[in-house]
């Protein structure tokens, strides 16, 4: 009963304030259609340089979509390449094929390796020929799939975060958290009304990102909507519950996005952006006691390898437990402002 | 004894009890060994100045903090106890609203933690907006409210679930001359229906306007008493030349 008026109470004061409203849900969907635009960018064909090579290789590059220019000695090519007017220099050195790489864009690098491992494909010998099929999505499945599928849940724990962050901060600046605890709520009747409360601006956002991205921009989705859904559900309860609970230990709002760094950022370089077998050990560990890593790790499981709820659940378990202890521990903070 | 408490037909009791209280933070100790006694149905002042140990001393009394040595009694009750605090009414030096809300929405809810619902509430809404004269405003958001009408509304919601103690911590700071007289009107009437208020200020005129009063300097209690004994027993004529006979003043 007291519990919810006080969800009540927190969804009239966000209806209210449109502002925070739209933070909440629209903002989220406004970030992933800009990191579509980025991601899907056309690919930037590679700038070869060519001196003196065999008339098949060269067509068989063209038509991969490389930029090729042939030049009739080594000097004027590395003038171009000096000059940035080339990405690479294909040549024969010594009677043997030549790569000389411009260098300084890894990304640039990667592109003409792979336009030039295609162009050669079709002159390896038979044997070596190399078959390639795909056990889950296809080779369309861009990078804006990969990232976008991470994305989804960052977001949601992101602004949950702040925006539940700063209420109950403001909770106690204002002087309204002192008013609450001296009538009878209990503690932990508190911190469930913003659970309730806020719980249904997540279940709302969650909703709204889910539908957007794979509907509207068209992320990849192999396994169901509604596991996507709940998903990230809890990739946000844990968000608000671990927002609500720093929030015991910051003085101001200026505190709370003194957060970010500690807090949200490191947790991306666990989501899955960036590969994480390539991490030492330790590093990995400490990525296992972070929320959006398991929130993430079922995201893209559900999302691209069409994962169900047996594959996933150990994830939302992890989420669970997250979300059950950090409001445990924001019950016990708030012993600091009354202590019964 | 307090004439108009009699005149009213209370019968005089403690209503608060607070025995031989310490409280430390850290080091530092912030209330030591404070006795005192407040009744039924009378207002009772604090005098002292800001860090004196008044809102701590508020806080143990209202069972939000608990003292480190000593007890404290409220209606016959050991505190802290969190069934008492539906029997408090306590307003803090922030008007603690919602900004966003407005000022029926800001009753509802808070009433609503004590239990409030349905006709009962909204009566009883009225009743305290007329109260503290607001009853004009109940439709309007908090945020475009004056720092009176906001001091006015939170007086308000501290009356809402009509509490028997009411403990008000620097009520009238910040707050013009007539919105000062008519709060503590406000205050006389209550005590009239039989409320016991507890009060802390700075301000030694308001004092006069008291019952009894304790006054405290570096949390212990200098004097308590009423107004005149207080003034008679060191020969002033004003509040403030007893709080200065009694060690009050700057040292």
């Amino acid at each position: 009963m007291r519990i919810r008026s006080l969800a009540l109470r927190i969804v009239r004061q966000i209806v209210k304030d449109k502002r925070t409203l739209a933070l909440m849900l629209i903002a989220p969907l406004l970030v992933l259609t800009l990191m579509k635009f980025v991601f899907d960018g056309q690919s930037v064909n590679p700038r070869v340089g060519i001196v003196d090579y065999p008339h098949q290789i060269v067509a068989a590059l063209a038509s991969t979509g490389a930029d090729i220019s042939e030049f009739s000695d080594e000097d004027s090519a590395m003038r171009a390449l000096e000059h940035d007017d080339l990405d690479a220099l294909v040549s024969i050195r010594d009677g043997q094929p030549h790569v000389l790489l411009e260098g300084s864009s890894p990304t640039k690098n990667r592109n003409v390796m792979s336009a030039l491992q295609e162009a050669l494909e079709p002159f390896r010998p038979e044997e070596f020929k190399l078959s390639v099929a795909f056990a889950h999505g296809s080779g369309d499945l861009n990078i804006f799939d990969y990232y976008g599928s991470v994305l989804v849940g960052f977001f949601s724990f992101f602004f949950v975060f702040l925006i539940a962050g700063v209420s109950f901060l403001r909770e106690r600046t204002t002087g309204t958290l002192a008013r609450l605890l001296a009538t009878p709520l209990r503690r932990w009747e508190i911190v469930a009304g913003y659970l309730l409360g806020f719980g249904i601006f997540t279940l709302l956002q969650a909703t709204l990102i889910a539908w957007y991205s794979t509907g509207v921009l068209g992320i990849a989705l192999e396994g169901s909507m509604f596991m996507v859904l709940i998903m990230n559900l809890l990739l946000a309860i844990a968000a608000l519950t671990l927002g609500t609970l720093l929030s015991a230990y910051a003085q101001n709002e200026f505190q709370i996005f003194q957060f970010i760094p500690l807090v949200i950022i490191p947790q991306i370089f666990f989501a899955g952006l960036i590969e994480l077998d390539s991490m030492p050990e330790w590093l990995q560990a400490l990525g296992h006691a972070l929320p959006l890593y398991y929130g993430s790790a079922a995201l893209r499981d559900i999302m691209l390898r069409g994962a169900g709820w047996s594959e996933v659940w150990s994830d939302a378990l992890a989420l669970c437990c997250f979300s059950l202890a950090f409001a445990a521990l924001n019950v016990a903070a708030l012993r600091k402002h009354r202590r019964i | 004894m307090s004439d108009s408490a009699s005149e009213a037909g209370i019968i005089a009791g403690p209503c608060i009890v607070v025995d031989r209280v310490s409280k430390l933070y850290g080091k530092c100790t912030v209330l030591d060994q404070v006795c005192l006694e407040v009744r039924k149905g009378e207002i009772f002042g604090l005098l002292g100045p800001s860090g004196s140990g008044k809102t701590t001393l508020v806080r143990l009394i209202t069972g939000l903090d608990v003292p480190n040595a000593g007890n404290v009694e409220l209606l016959g009750e050991p505190m802290p106890q969190l069934s008492m605090l539906a029997r408090i009414g306590y307003m803090a030096q922030s008007d603690a609203l919602y900004g966003e809300l407005t000022a029926r929405e800001n009753l509802a809810f808070f009433a609503s933690l004590y239990g409030m619902k349905g006709a009962g509430l909204a009566k009883r809404i009225n009743e305290a907006a007329e109260l503290v004269n607001l009853s004009g405003e109940l439709g309007k958001q908090v945020a475009l409210f004056s720092g009176g009408m906001k001091r006015r509304l939170s007086l308000a919601v501290a009356l809402m679930h009509e509490p028997e103690v009411l403990v008000l911590d620097e009520p009238t700071v910040g707050i013009d001359p007539v919105l000062r007289k008519s709060i503590w009107q406000e205050l006389d009437g209550l005590r009239k229906q039989g409320v016991t208020v507890l009060v802390t200020t700075h301000v030694m005129d308001e004092a006069d306007k008291c019952d009894r009063l304790a006054m405290i300097r570096d949390g212990r209690v200098i004097a308590a008493g009423s107004p005149d004994e207080l003034k008679l027993a060191t020969g002033s004529a004003s509040m403030e030349e007893a709080f200065v006979a009694y060690g009050g003043g700057v040292q």
